[in-house]
């Protein structure tokens, strides 16, 4: 036995600290709070800091005064808090800080409730504060993904200098799995930019304001070519029974759980259906989905998101018409049954 | 107009020598008007830094305001932060690196209005850093509008007609709250208007600064700052209006200072080695050699079980035991609780699946064994039981058995029992030995007696644990 049965937030915060993660600002909100009190259990004993923020707002300042030290540091929050760390986000992708944000998505919009809804694709993917940024977003699906997306996401956080997401709801938090656990991570990168409070680093300045819109264009440019390179070289996304799918499915998250179980229940009556889970939502799989939809035996996509059909969009764009693009959404915090699933594709083909 | 300092005094060596971040020709001046305060205090501050050696180790956060290019001027690591944050953003980057000496620098409108909790807090809490607060009674980057600290009567491009204390309220005096807080060490408002008072703003950065290269804590000092270009004056009226009005209100004076009394707090953070980390994490058993280790049957197997009760019996933990038992057995499994939509109706629930394939959907619609302990459960769930399925039920909490006939149904008074062995709580136990009977092909008993306590870890109910599912296994051997 060398793995552990372990809810998905408690893997968040494990990962984290084998990650080297030694920070951690938050502050509770459900269902996202277990991600802070472990934090505030198990940091302090690997040398790290939990501290408990006055707000969220409070809580984002800090790690953007955390990250300009070159630390490795972490929050958590859920939907309604990360609209108000919105501000603090947009200056830290602004000022190119490497850091961690976990968003366990609730139901919205304003106080909603507390059950899984993934309204928040548009606040996080598309850039919910002001600018003309993007933030690295990782969508796990199993506890086990929850530990290794969050290693994943400082590495990504390090390499680009760009705040990463990790964008989960709340089944995928509160469901216990086994998780394998791996190695602490011993080696980081340098990072020569970093206010380190050395005189090597005292010329260094952390900073998200340009007043000369010539100086401030090519900031923003800089920033363009980076994310177009982490479109050419972060895509992560898993094909499941797709190769000779004629339906393909798409959702992330939880989602993505309850549309393989369809696609096996599909397949086992001979329906040949597949799935195209993103995991990575920023950078999203253009050209996995681009190649689908050049495909001859495909017939439609179909789209299945808790929310009012948002990253339905973006696979529309890849499809650019060629083929139908179908969406089906549960709002509020319900989840979608499997039949219900089924029924709705079986629906679809046989209106299409 | 060119002020050419250099002919002048000498500049601190923790200014730049030229300010090659201001991007205009004029290198040797700064961005503030004639009259204004901020560049006396950035002085005052430059010199302190240079004089007590630590210009490698400071860290200076700039605010929004006309303050917001302050690492134009000083040769210190500089972070910029957003609007009010000053003291969070400080906060950050003093926890991750306490050996720095962090200066947290704003204005009113900054520190007193938008960032007033983060001020706040960051005082309370006691950070290890020092502010200076310019208190000029105006916003001037934005052109002039009201601030927390305008006076009554003041008129601003905000209050045009003055500010009217039934409208905007008073005048927020920041030093006198902060010094209310038990945490700060020490607060005090200066002004800059004549040499005297200047020495007196001189040591007062000074011993804010000390403090924090002491560990004392938390430091304020407030500066009484002209704006003539937002006050619509000239230099020599604002100083005239600061002596005789703004000081009227805001009294200068030492707030607090108690750092004499205070100890030292040197934070040392240690690192553990890499081979601690699973010990420190709660997952060190991991690398505990198994003397039992079960392998899991060939062909296909699932199990989907619904167990569902009141909350406190223990029913998650039933839950919890079985999908590690499972595991232990390496199949796939996954645990749920009744959460979001699943909580309506009261019951405390939870989804197990267990299957040598990869799990799809975590929540268990149709399971194919139903374990319930009160009677809204069973209504609940029963008709969803698949075919062929299995109802393990609490007979003595349960007074109306399932009525479905295509389904095993196996009732026993778990809780009953466990009152007899000594704890009710143990009823999950006794329900656990049933169903590892009813899975005998599947789990092996050995492996869960050896397993239970690595499980359910609390030591004072390991042996009734074991008790219990002894008594629930011996109970299926005979009954079922």
């Amino acid at each position: 036995m060398k793995k552990v049965l372990i809810k998905g937030n408690d893997a968040v915060v494990r990962g984290a600290l084998l990650a080297g993660c030694r920070n951690f600002f938050g502050y509770p909100i459900t269902p996202a709070s277990e991600i802070a009190e472990g934090s505030a259990l198990l940091f302090p004993r690997v040398g790290g800091t939990f501290l408990q923020a006055e707000s969220e707002i409070g809580a984002i300042n800090m790690l953007y005064g955390a990250a300009s030290s070159g630390i490795r540091c972490m929050t958590a929050s859920s939907s309604p808090g990360i609209s108000l760390k919105m501000e603090g986000i947009s200056y830290l992708a602004g000022s190119e800080l490497p850091c961690v944000i976990v968003d366990i998505t609730r139901g919205g919009p304003g106080l909603g409730n507390i059950a899984p809804e993934q309204g928040d694709y548009n606040q996080i993917v598309k850039g919910g504060g002001h600018g003309n940024y993007k933030l690295i977003v990782l969508a796990p699906n199993s506890a086990q993904e929850m530990c290794d997306l969050t290693m994943l996401a400082f590495e990504l956080a390090d390499k680009y200098r760009n705040p990463t997401v990790i964008m989960a709801d709340g089944t995928i938090g509160q469901m216990m799995e086994p998780v394998k656990f791996p190695q602490p991570v011993t080696s980081f990168p340098k990072k020569d930019w970093a206010v380190k409070a050395t005189a090597e680093t005292r010329e260094n300045l952390i900073s998200s304001i340009e007043l000369d819109p010539d100086r401030l264009e090519v900031h923003n440019q800089k920033l363009q070519k980076k994310y177009a390179i982490i479109e050419e070289k972060e895509v992560r996304c898993e094909e499941y029974r797709s190769d000779d799918a004629e339906i393909l499915l798409c959702g992330f998250g939880i989602v993505s759980r309850l549309l393989q179980s369809v696609v096996d229940e599909m397949r086992a009556e001979g329906i040949p259906v597949g799935l195209i889970r993103p995991i990575t939502l920023f950078p999203f799989p253009k050209k996995i989905i681009d190649a689908y939809a050049s495909k001859k035996n495909v017939r439609f996509f179909n789209v299945f998101e808790l929310n009012n059909g948002q990253m339905v969009d973006d696979v529309k764009l890849v499809v650019n018409g060629r083929k139908p693009v179908l969406y089906y959404g549960r709002m509020g915090g319900n989840l979608p049954t499997i039949k219900e699933i089924s029924a709705e594709i079986m629906k679809n083909m046989r209106q299409l | 107009m060119t002020i050419q300092h250099n002919k002048v005094l000498q500049k601190p060596e923790t200014f730049y020598d030229t300010f090659v971040r201001k991007g205009d020709s004029e290198l040797k001046a700064t961005h503030y008007c004639p009259g204004c305060g901020h560049g006396i205090l950035h002085k005052l501050i430059a010199e302190a830094i240079s004089d007590f050696g630590i210009q490698d180790k400071t860290v200076l956060v700039s605010p929004v305001g006309c303050s917001v290019f302050a690492y134009y001027y000083f040769d210190t690591g500089n972070i910029q932060s957003a609007h009010g944050r000053a003291p969070a953003v400080g906060t950050g980057y003093k926890r991750a690196n306490p050996d720095s000496i962090l200066i947290s620098y704003q204005g009113d409108g900054d520190l007193a209005a938008i960032g007033a909790n983060e001020i706040i807090q960051a005082a309370n809490r006691g950070e290890a850093m020092t502010v200076f607060f310019i208190n000029n009674a105006i916003y001037g980057m934005t052109g002039g509008q009201m601030a927390p600290t305008t006076l009554v009567g003041q008129k601003t491009t905000t209050t045009p007609y003055g500010r009217n204390s039934h409208n905007e309220g008073f005048p927020i005096r920041m030093s006198e709250i902060i010094a209310t807080l038990e945490a700060p060490v020490y607060v005090e408002r200066c002004m800059l208007t004549d040499a005297k008072n200047i020495a007196k703003t001189r040591k007062a950065v000074r011993k804010a600064l000390k403090a924090q290269i002491d560990h004392k804590g938390f430091s304020f000092v407030e500066v009484l700052s002209g704006c003539p270009t937002g006050w619509k004056m000239t230099p020599q009226e604002a100083k005239n209006w600061i002596d005789s009005v703004l000081s009227k209100y805001f009294l200068p004076g030492v707030f607090k200072d108690v750092i004499e009394e205070r100890e030292s707090i040197v934070i040392k953070q240690e690192i553990p080695s890499p081979e601690d980390y699973h010990k420190l994490m709660d997952i060190s058993h991991l690398s505990e050699k198994e003397d039992i280790v079960p392998t899991p049957e060939k062909g296909n197997f699932y199990e989907e079980l619904k167990i569902a009760g009141f909350g406190g019996q223990g029913l998650l933990s039933l839950g919890y035991v079985i999908a590690n038992v499972a595991m232990g057995h390496q199949y796939e499994v996954s645990w749920l609780p009744s959460y979001g939509p699943e909580m309506r109706g009261g019951t405390a629930n939870c989804s197990v699946k267990i299957s040598n394939k990869r799990i799809g959907a975590p929540l268990v619609a149709n399971p194919t064994t139903l374990i319930v302990m009160n009677k809204p459960s069973l209504e609940k769930f029963e008709n969803d039981v698949v075919s062929g399925g299995t109802i393990i039920y609490d007979s003595g909490l349960i007074d109306t058995p399932p009525s479905r006939d295509d389904v095993r149904v196996i009732g026993l008074p778990a809780t009953e029992m466990a009152d007899k062995l000594g704890s009710t709580k143990a009823a999950n136990m006794i329900i656990m030995g049933i169903f590892a009977y009813l899975k005998k092909q599947i789990f092996s008993d050995r492996y869960i007696r050896w397993v239970l306590p690595r499980i359910l870890k609390n030591k004072a109910f390991h042996e009734i644990n074991q008790k219990a599912f002894q008594t629930g296994f011996d109970y299926a051997d005979k009954h079922v």
